[in-house]
Parts: structure tokens; sequence; C-alpha cells
């Protein structure tokens, strides 16, 4: 069990608290090889899934999880729902949890969403990524493949390539990482690197070639394709050549890297299909495993005992 | 009425004097200040033995919300919170809905506080129409109806050609221009102070050199023109660099803070509390180190409210889209004392950048004990410790940055223009 009744983000978990999720997953993981897939413990729990952000992946993962610990889960999304009608968010956070939910697994394009709901409601509130802050449970998914693959997460070369600053993703891999004391590199053009991102014990780099070196987790992020239209860079093909990783780049890593991409990709952009494709890609592995992670969260928060 | 104010400390920073004095009021004047004892007889005496007595004190910067919207402060509540807060006189900011930018709405402002008000209200005018930042306002009109300085507060004059004629056309009447500085365009979607709890936050920052690049441009355009410039809402250790260098240069700008960047930075973010969403943002230690030093060196002239009250909707909601702004009226001088108890300043500089020094800056006979000013007067109680509850604010904005606060310096009473408003 988690000592909070959410979970926020990374920032307030300790390395105990991740490994305590990670060896959970395990459990589940072994669930999910089985030809039925479904356990009991969350019976007559009710998850509620709030996006107010397009999502298919994340949503869909939750609602597998969710289903496979028997919860019953009904999603809010921003089409069908009293968003559209202008209700604050608070109002409909209260509704759901008026309505006898659980769980609340919140998505918002504005950081501190999570936070605010966490203070208003009694029921679990879960982050499934608010703005550029966090986005926890696809951390310890990265975290639990990686682990899968090295066996351990100390001592480890993590590159991260990307639009850092606008990443979700990146911020809580890199709590995650330093937490259990991985040596974090992380590598993108000087408009994109947060301000200050040193201060969290990770290396800066503006070469792909300096930050790939020895690295053994190579982990690409999505660059939304506005970004050159703001002006943070002169053109996706100037990115690709800069910071595309291509197998040539790849080569500068361990001979047993690994490489991840939390999705959807833009091959050509940040990945080249051969890397994407080849036989170091644990991206579809990722997918695999978000489920039976997104199921330890939920069971852990539930406070369900076995 | 006469009203003798008998044994208190009198500060007025105006005429230099400072020690227990007793202060006459004759209906809406001073009649005089008189050593102890000395004073004519009165119709009535309040003895305030132990408190200090000072003007009536001054915020040059404050938004009263009316006409518009009303639903997050009033004339009438606005200036309640004020004399509660010890000011007297207040100057309101014109982003009201509509702007004051025609006569119509400053006779307006004019006649709401003449008929509900607490107190002085002075208007200030937009520089631009409608604040769109394209086209001067008609700057002898509004004066004439009773608008005292310029200002596009909320936004800045973008167009540097719009801001430079405005400081030169303003020379024909000697009033302020006040400046928001913020480029737009360095600041385009941000919440907070950009840094390293920015990062930690997720949220957008608004960098320092969003107020720096505009601090030293209208500094340069001041310099070309000779027109009066202050500097509203300093909040960088860059713009008070700015503005020193400007000053030792002789450059005819004036310059202003608000308690919450001397009293919080940044860190106060970090539960994603709307109540600490301002404009410009809450910066680090540094900054308010620097502005501390400001204040003392006398870089900053006054400290001002910018009192921004908002309905608790318009704060309860997602960090991304809450509005800026401290309700802090209420606040300012028991904040302003933690710099004297700090010894960053002395009691009476802290007075005077109340009082005398916006007085000055804005051209009106305010803020000041002389013999026939306006009878406007704060008595404070400096020892007395509060608890700062943004609940039992008068002001319609509850939204304090220093709610739970414990403060000194109660005010007791507040005169303005004679009327004693007195509290506890």
């Amino acid at each position: 069990m988690l000592e909070s009744k959410d979970l926020l983000g990374i920032k307030e978990l300790s390395a105990d608290d991740i490994y305590h999720v990670l060896e959970t997953s395990d459990g589940f993981m072994d669930v999910l090889r089985r030809d039925i897939k479904k356990v009991p413990p969350l019976r007559g729990k009710t998850v509620v899934s709030l996006f107010y952000e397009p999502s298919t992946r994340t949503r869909t993962s939750f609602t597998l999880a969710a289903k496979r610990l028997s919860a019953d889960i009904v999603n809010f999304s921003l089409s069908s729902s009293s968003i559209v009608k202008g209700e604050s968010i608070q109002d409909t956070a209260l509704t759901i949890q008026a309505l006898g939910a659980d769980f609340v697994i919140i998505r918002h394009a504005s950081s501190g969403v999570p936070h605010s709901l966490s203070r208003l409601l009694n029921i679990s509130v879960i982050n499934a990524g608010d703005g550029a802050n966090e986005h926890p449970t696809q951390a310890l998914l990265d975290l639990f493949t990686i682990r899968a693959h090295k066996k351990k997460i100390e001592g480890l070369n993590v590159a991260i390539i990307g639009d850092i600053a606008h990443s979700r993703v990146a911020k809580s891999n890199i709590y995650a990482l330093t937490k259990l004391g991985a040596n974090v590199k992380v590598i993108c053009p000087p408009t994109l690197m947060p301000v200050e991102i040193g201060q969290l014990g990770v290396e800066v780099h503006h070469s792909i070639e300096d930050g790939i070196k020895k690295a053994d987790v190579v982990m690409t992020l999505r660059l939304q394709l506005e970004r050159q239209s703001k002006g943070f860079l002169p053109s996706l093909k100037e990115y690709f050549n800069l910071y595309g990783l291509t197998s040539e780049r790849l080569k500068l890593a361990k001979k047993d890297a690994i490489v991840m991409h939390p999705g959807p990709m833009n091959r050509g952009v940040e990945i080249a299909s051969d890397v994407a494709d080849g036989p170091q890609s644990v991206i579809l592995e990722q997918v695999t495993n978000g489920i039976a992670v997104r199921m330890a969260v939920l069971y852990l928060l539930s406070g369900v005992k076995e | 009425m006469k009203i003798l104010i008998k044994t208190g400390y009198v500060i007025d920073p105006s005429q230099n004097i400072d020690g227990v004095k007793d202060v006459l009021i004759n209906g809406k004047k001073i009649q005089g200040i008189f050593p102890k004892g000395k004073s004519p007889s009165a119709d009535k005496t309040i003895d305030v033995a132990g408190c200090i007595v000072i003007p009536g004190l001054v915020d040059m910067h404050t938004h009263l919300r009316e006409p518009g919207y009303e639903y997050k402060e009033t004339i009438k509540t606005g200036t309640m919170a004020a004399v509660k807060g010890g000011f007297t006189t207040v100057c309101c900011m014109p982003n009201t809905d509509p702007i004051n930018d025609t006569i119509s709405v400053t006779e307006f402002i004019l006649k709401k506080a003449d008929e509900e008000g607490s107190c002085a209200v002075f208007p200030i005018a937009a520089i631009t129409k409608g604040e769109n930042g394209e086209a001067m306002t008609e700057l002898e009109a509004l004066i004439k109806a009773g608008s005292i300085a310029f200002s596009d507060d909320g936004k800045p004059v973008m167009n540097s050609l719009i801001m430079r004629r405005a400081l030169e056309y303003s020379k024909i009447f000697g009033v302020p221009v006040i400046s928001h500085c913020e480029d737009l365009k360095l600041s385009e979607g941000g919440v907070m102070n950009e840094g390293i709890n920015s990062t930690l936050l997720g949220l957008k920052g608004i960098p320092k050199a969003a107020e720096e690049v505009m601090v030293a441009r209208d500094i340069s355009l001041s310099e070309l023109t000779g027109g009066k410039l202050h500097i509203a809402h300093v909040s960088t250790e860059g713009s008070v660099r700015l503005i020193r260098e400007a000053k030792t240069r002789g450059v005819n700008v004036t310059a202003e803070t608000c308690p919450h960047y001397f009293s919080l930075t940044d860190d106060s973010l970090k539960g994603y509390d709307t109540n600490f969403k301002v404009n410009p943002p809450l910066r680090t230690d540094k900054d308010v180190s620097a502005i501390k030093q400001g204040i003392k060196d006398g870089t900053i002239d006054v400290i001002a409210t910018d009192h921004a009250p908002h309905h608790y909707d318009d704060k309860n909601r997602e960090f991304d889209t809450a509005a800026f702004g401290i309700s802090g009226l209420e606040t300012a001088f028991a904040l302003g004392l933690k710099l004297v108890e700090d010894r960053v300043v002395d009691l009476n500089t802290l007075v005077a950048k109340m009082t005398f020094a916006p007085s000055k800056i804005m051209g009106i006979s305010k803020g000041t004990l002389k013999k026939d000013a306006d009878a406007d007067i704060a008595i404070i109680d400096t020892k007395k410790r509060f608890t700062v509850d943004a609940g039992k604010f008068l002001s319609k904005g509850k939204n304090s940055a220093f709610n739970g606060w414990k403060l000194n310096g109660v005010v007791l009473k507040t005169i303005a223009m004679g009327k004693v408003y007195e509290w506890e």
C-alpha cells in the first residue's frame, strides 16, 4: 500500500514506493500472461476516467487495467460531458465523487489539476498526465520495462532525447530514475530544455552524440509538431538531422541498449523507422507492461489486502 | 467639529516631524500639529498614546474594478478596504469595463467615489484608447475631468513609438506615465516566474527579461523625451539595477514595488495555490533581496499595493486559467512594517514611501499633515499583533497571499477628510 490516497506524481514518491509498485506489477504481469486475464480484488469498486485531453493509449490502458481487476469503469470524456457546458472542473470532480466513484483518473492540459482535486476529494486521484508536470504511470511502466531488461536501475546510463521542456513523461522519468540511482542525460536543443533542469541531478547535453554515449537505455520523446510553428525549431528536418534517433547514432550507445518511446511516434522526426522497428526497440513491450503497472497502482491505492 | 488626536507618536516625512505630539483637526482640514499638551481646545479628544499617527496612506496602484467588474470589487467596498488598511487615498487603474479612456468613465468614477466612497479616489486614465496600444487617449480632456496620471496597466504599451509619443505628449501636463513593463511575446502563456520552480511544477514561466527589456526600453524613451516615467510593480533584480543606473544619470524615472515582491518568492507556488498567482510573478530570493536594497537606497520610491481583488470563482480553477492578482490593501502596511522590523528601512522611510512619495509623483496634495491639508490620518498600533484572516477582509477580494500570517501593525483608526473610521 502507498502512503497517500493519490498518485499525483513521482516527485511525491520515495524510492521504496517506486520499488513497491514495480514488485506489485510483477504479480499482475503473471495475471496478464494467463488465458483468463481477470482477477477479483477491485470487484465492486468504481473507477472514473476524466480526460480533458485526447488520449487513446493511456485511457485504454487504464480501462483494461481496471477491468482486469474486476472494477467498474466509466469514461467521462470531453465531448460527452458537461465540460463542454462550462462546468468547472471542481464541480465535475465533486459530481463524480457523489456518483460513488472510488477512483478518478485525471488528465488535464493544466499542471496541478490533479493536486487541487486531491485536496478537494476524499476518493483516490490518479494523475494520468497534467500539463508539462508529470505522467507518473508512464514513468513507472518505463522503469518496469527497463528493470525487466537490465535487472536493476541503479547505475544505468539513461539518455532522454527530445522536447524535455514540454514533456511530462520526461519529468516523471527524471524524478523516478534519479531517485533510483540511474545516471540521466537529457538531450535536446536549448530552446526545448527546461530552465535550470541541471538542479534535478541530470546531465544536460545539446549534442545527441555526446549524450547517447555508453547509454544502457535510450528514450526518445514525441516532438509536438507545433513546436516548429512556435519558433522553437527552424524545421522538423533540421530537428531530425540534429536529434533524430538513427541506427548510426544508436551505435554510440552500449551494444545491448534498449530503445524506448512513450508513443505516439513521429517516424522520421524523432526516431527513424528502422530503429523503432529494430531489435533493440522495446516500444510495444512498454505498452503491454503499462497495463500491469496501472493494475498495481489501482490495487495499491485501493488498500485491498491480498 | 474640532478633534484633537492626543499624545500619539506623530510621523510626517513631508515636514520632517517625528515625535510625540498632538494633532488638531478642524472639520475636513488639519489645523496643526502642536507640542504635547499645547494644542488649542477641541470638541472631542482621542488619546492615542503608544500609537503612531501618520498621514493617511496613499496607494498609487489600486484596482477598484468598477465599472464593469462589480462582482470582484466596487468603489464602495474597495475604499472601505482602503481605510481599513490605513489608506485615505487610492489611485485606481483604468482597466475596468469600459476602460477609463473617456471623460464619462472618469466622471463616473469620481461621482461614485463621492457618493459611496470612504476615502479619496483619483482615477488613472488609459494611455491608449481601449488599452489597445494603438492610439493615445485625450489627455487634456481626461485630466480636466479628474484623471491624474496615465497607464495601460494590466498591459504594456507594446508599440515603442506610441510609448514615445505618450511620454512626449504628457509633458504638456507634467503628468506621470505609469508603465506596466511586460514584453507580451516573452511572457506569452506564462503563469509564474521562469526558473527551477516552473520546471518543477511544469508551469509555463515568465522570464525576468520580459519585465527588464521593457524597463530598459522605457528608460531609454524617457531619456529621449524627458517624459515623466513611473515604473509599476518592480519585481526583479535586473529592473532595480536598470532603474538605479537611470536615476544616477538623472533620467526622469520613479518606481514602485508591492509588498508581495519583498515578502514572498516563487517557492510559495509549490502547492499550486492560485492565491500566489500574480503578474508580474513572485520571483526568487535574489530578487527579494535586490528589491529590499532598492527600497533602502531609494531606487524604489514607493510601496504600492497593486490591490487586485478577484472573485472566488476566478481563483478557484486550473492554475493556468486562474486570474492574476492579490488583494492587498488590508495587509500592505503591516507587511511594510516587517521591513522596519528587519531593519531594511526605518519607520519614517516606510511612511514616506506610502504617503508623501506617491503623492509627489502623482502631483496631489495628499500624504501630509501640514496645516490646511486634508484631514487624512492613520492611527496604527505598530506593536499589536494580528493574524491575517482574508475571509474577514472588507474588500470583496479575499484572494490574499498572506492568509494566516501573523503580523504586527493594527490600524486602529483611519480619518479620511475628517471622517473617523474605527475598528476593534
